[in-house]
């Protein structure tokens, strides 16, 4: 067991260490996933408290903070210059491509939320 | 380098225009070879289902959109009417609107017939397109080329398409190609506009047609694939995620489905295989950023931790599915994965002739040439494999079993199979033209170096197959045209500026590879001999040539017969049956706006849209009991069905009867079907009853319960005055009785060739004679009489 817990705090700081290299635009993204699917939870667990009546408002509030988290990785993932595929992409058109996927998003939200 | 670049961009759109103009071209024959039931008999709507999508769409045209997604239809299923505007998937209606719309307001009178009636051939070119976009992505433009060109004829394609078969599958063909085109296209761009763009195609296709969920399995399908042999990307994240989310909310948007896409089986695949990405992608990310030692134990830690909890989780879903009793999967999906689900458990899915297992000969006739260039196509999608063309494969196996499970689902196995023929065929002309082109000039001027391609012809150790992204050159000849034959694609010849600097360096290197590891795989391209491409090439064309020819007369005498207008050939010319419309018309014209036309729900349809009369069941088939009352009454004594019928304000009976000419999907030859259904929910029809040693018979061997019940009466009413002695052609035999009266139905109408039989259901009178009656002829449920004598109040 205290071989088990001296692993985890290793892996734990070296999790940090590596991510604490990562550039701040990134880190600003990653934030704003946090933000989103932690909307997301709360409102599960709201859900959960007062029943699911208007089911159609739950799943469009929970899917907009879900889809909104996964547009948000893959603008990451298109900004990221590690990333070796997306070389030639230039980082205005990833983030044009992710507003333009979120006005469609929140566009059928604002339909489906009832 | 000018002029050599200046000479391939010549070429190059030389190409792309010769590409457009193929493609206009393959779109016409899309349209035209489906016209041929206009030109034959007229520009009218065939069969059943297309005339309800008529009826909607008349109806949204005339009352607008707001009605449209509101109405409530009243004048079918009575008394229970029918949500039309959350039953129905508007894709179809929607569409043809739109396109009715558009011409009006352009001051081109088209009437809504018209506009339905060629709704589908223009989808089907615009299939044609989406085919060769899909299959450029896929392996290149005359794949592509050649994929549309056999889809725009394949005849399992033209049997729901053709110029009248106004049906869903009209534009959810066109939609599933599409929507497959685009999740072809992210995967290979990783851009998220195409995304967004994939995700509202499949919004659209959601809209068209309930095979949806087939596009919603296939492709977490192909990512588990992916993911499992290790072709996890980033592209395939930015592929899948966004189509998960946007496409569950847009599902959920169209009214027919709803909740369903959350809540029902059919679309658990997506979430599952959407969490598993997830996990994979922390995975992957977790691995790039942690030293390999540290990524050990990390693993270590969170698989011990991560099981506890996993089996924590699936133990609970399991729960939750089991608890419901089909373990939350539809009735039809059920009967797709079990085919004997249906016959065993829901007569009605198992009684619909589409629902049947395609015969052998049945592959042959739809897909003809392609079944044998198939497996081809599948070989030549693994040399070399990548995301797309697995996904192409995938989609081919998975359409095979389904197509082998129902008639109808053909129509999926046609684009998979036209795609990996397209590419099967493609491959074999760049092959032998390759041949011919390299050969040519060493036929004319006999340099040394013949002998060196021959010796590598000769040499050539596995068959490897011309790929346009990444070639290694190695003959010595020909140094400007690189392995293209005359279609080149703007991205090879990229490739080939790239590669010339790199061509020699690599030569040098691979001519030494070769020497000292001969067995290993080399990327050589093949070259054949001379006369054998030759022959090949025109066996190919000769191949073509069957295949369109076999494509035309599918499209002209299998497939084009509205079904509503019957033509049969004889002695002494043509003969046209138009009995339907007749009867429809007669309809119409000779009773109450109110009046309720009680028949087999075949004809439910067809009765609403032309004759206009409020019917009892039709052939959306929603609710198995009130066609199973329906079928009970029409299996009972002539007292217990008109109590049946007038418990529904039945006004007027519709029967079809094929016996007089020889029409032989009648009524009578359904009967049993009724019986079953009917049993299925009133024990008290039991279908022995109406077999002789467990044969059907209408003979004078025929069962007393089969010789009295309302459908035999009704069919063969007065049918020894037709034809002298009562010998039906269908069947092939005398009726057994010949003689009797109707004593609670009176004959209304029936058409020229008897095909169409209406009955009026006689009131009751006013005294009734004899003793007075404890039980009330009120009761709204089934008569429990089978036929017992009792006094009948009537005569």
């Amino acid at each position: 067991m205290p071989k088990a817990t001296n692993d985890a705090q290793l892996l734990i700081q070296s999790l940090r260490k590596a991510y604490a290299a990562t550039p701040t635009n990134l880190k600003i993204i990653d934030l704003y996933v946090v933000f989103a699917v932690a909307t997301a939870l709360i409102q599960v667990v709201y859900m959960g408290i007062v029943g699911s009546f208007p089911f159609n408002s739950f799943l469009s509030g929970v899917l907009s903070c879900v889809g909104t988290a996964v547009l948000a990785v893959c603008l990451r993932i298109q900004v990221n210059k590690e990333n070796k595929e997306f070389k030639d992409l230039p980082p205005e058109r990833a983030f044009a491509d992710f507003v333009l996927c979120n006005l469609v998003l929140h566009l059928v939200i604002m339909n489906f939320l009832g | 380098m000018a002029e050599p670049a200046g000479g391939g961009a010549l070429r190059n759109a030389f190409g792309g225009v010769l590409s457009i103009f193929i493609l206009i071209l393959i779109g016409v024959l899309a349209f035209s070879i489906r016209l041929f039931s206009v030109i034959k008999y007229e520009s009218v709507i065939h069969e059943f289902d297309p005339y309800f999508n008529y009826r909607v769409t008349q109806f949204l045209t005339k009352n607008g959109i707001y009605d449209f997604w509101n109405w409530f239809d009243d004048r079918t299923w009575y008394p229970l009417g029918r949500v039309i505007g959350g039953t129905v998937y508007p894709g179809l209606t929607l569409t043809a609107g739109t396109m009715w719309w558009i011409l009006n307001s352009l001051n081109i009178p088209l009437s809504v017939e018209t506009v339905c009636v060629f709704t589908a051939p223009i989808f089907s070119a615009n299939a044609s397109w989406a085919t060769y976009l899909l299959t450029k992505e896929v392996k290149g433009a005359g794949a592509g080329l050649t994929a549309a060109a056999l889809l725009a004829m394949v005849p399992s394609y033209i049997s729901r398409s053709v110029a009248g078969s106004y049906d869903n599958e009209a534009v959810a063909i066109f939609a599933l190609i599409f929507t497959f085109y685009l999740y072809i296209k992210t995967l290979n761009t990783g851009s998220l506009f195409y995304a967004t763009l994939n995700a509202i195609a499949y919004f659209y296709m959601v809209c068209s047609w309930g095979g949806y969920t087939f596009i919603i399995n296939l492709i977490p399908m192909h990512v588990l694939l992916c993911i499992v042999t290790g072709r996890y990307s980033s592209r395939l994240y930015i592929a899948y995620a966004p189509l998960v989310v946007l496409g569950t909310l847009l599902a959920a948007l169209v009214p027919v489905v709803g909740f369903n896409a959350v809540v029902t089986s059919e679309h658990f695949a997506s979430f599952l295989v959407f969490i598993i990405l997830h996990v994979v992608a922390l995975v992957y990310y977790i691995k790039r950023i942690l030293s390999p030692a540290m990524f050990k134990v990390a693993v270590t830690l969170v698989v011990t931790i991560g099981m506890a909890v996993c089996c924590a989780v699936i133990a609970i879903l399991i729960a939750l599915v089991a608890s419901s009793p089909t373990k939350g999967w539809s009735g039809r999906s059920l009967s797709l994965l079990d085919p004997t689900y249906a016959s065993k458990y829901i007569p009605i899915i198992a009684s619909v002739s589409e629902h049947q297992p395609p015969t052998w000969p049945s592959y042959f006739m739809d897909i003809n040439v392609l079944a044998f260039l198939v497996p081809a196509g599948i070989i030549a999608c693994f040399l070399p494999l990548s995301d797309a063309s697995s996904f192409v494969v995938l989609y081919l196996v998975t359409s095979v079993y389904f197509s082998g499970v129902m008639v109808r689902l053909m129509l999926v196995l046609a684009p998979a199979a036209c795609i990996t023929s397209g590419i099967a065929l493609s491959e074999a002309f760049d092959v032998f033209t390759r041949s011919i082109k390299f050969q040519l000039p060493n036929l004319f001027s006999n340099s040394p170096s013949a002998g060196d391609n021959s010796s590598e012809s000769s040499v050539s150790q596995d068959v490897v197959k011309n790929d346009n992204h990444r070639q290694v050159e190695k003959s010595e000849t020909v140094p400007k045209v690189k392995g293209d034959n005359s279609r080149p694609t703007e991205k090879s010849e990229a490739v080939m500026k790239g590669k010339q600097s790199k061509k020699n360096r690599k030569k040098e290197k691979d001519l030494e590879e070769e020497d000292i590891l001969k067995p290993k795989k080399e990327r050589r391209l093949l070259v054949l001999p001379l006369e054998a491409s030759a022959v090949a090439i025109l066996l190919l064309i000769v191949l073509g040539g069957f295949y369109v020819v076999h494509c035309v007369w599918a499209a002209a005498e299998a497939y084009s017969a509205p079904s509503i207008v019957l033509t049969s050939h004889s002695h002494d010319g043509l003969h046209v049956f138009d009995d339907f419309r007749e009867a429809y018309a007669w309809l119409r014209h000779n009773t109450d706006e109110d009046d309720k036309v009680a028949s087999w729900w075949d004809y439910g349809y067809q009765t609403s849209a032309m004759a206009n009369r409020t019917v009892i069941v039709d052939n959306n088939t929603w609710n198995n009991t009130h066609i199973a009352t329906v079928g009970t009454a029409m299996s009972s004594p002539e007292k217990a069905a008109w109590e049946i019928f007038n418990s529904l304000d039945v006004k007027y009976v519709l029967v079809v009867f094929g016996g007089l000419v020889g029409y032989p999907s009648d009524d009578i030859n359904k009967f049993l079907w009724m019986v079953r259904i009917g049993g299925g929910v009133f024990p008290h029809i039991k279908e022995p009853d109406y077999l002789r040693d467990g044969q059907y018979r209408i003979d004078a061997q025929a069962t007393p319960t089969m010789l009295n019940c309302l459908m035999y009466k009704l069919s063969y009413y007065r049918f020894i005055e037709a034809d002298g002695s009562g010998f039906d052609k269908v069947r092939r035999t005398e009726i057994g009785k010949k003689h009797f009266k109707l004593t609670h139905f009176e004959e209304a109408f029936t058409t020229h060739h008897w095909m169409v039989r209406i009955y009026k259901l006689k009131p009751p009178k006013n005294r009734i004679k004899g003793k007075w009656k404890k039980s009330k002829s009120s009761s709204k449920s089934s008569s429990k009489r089978n036929g017992a004598t009792r006094k009948n109040p009537w005569q």
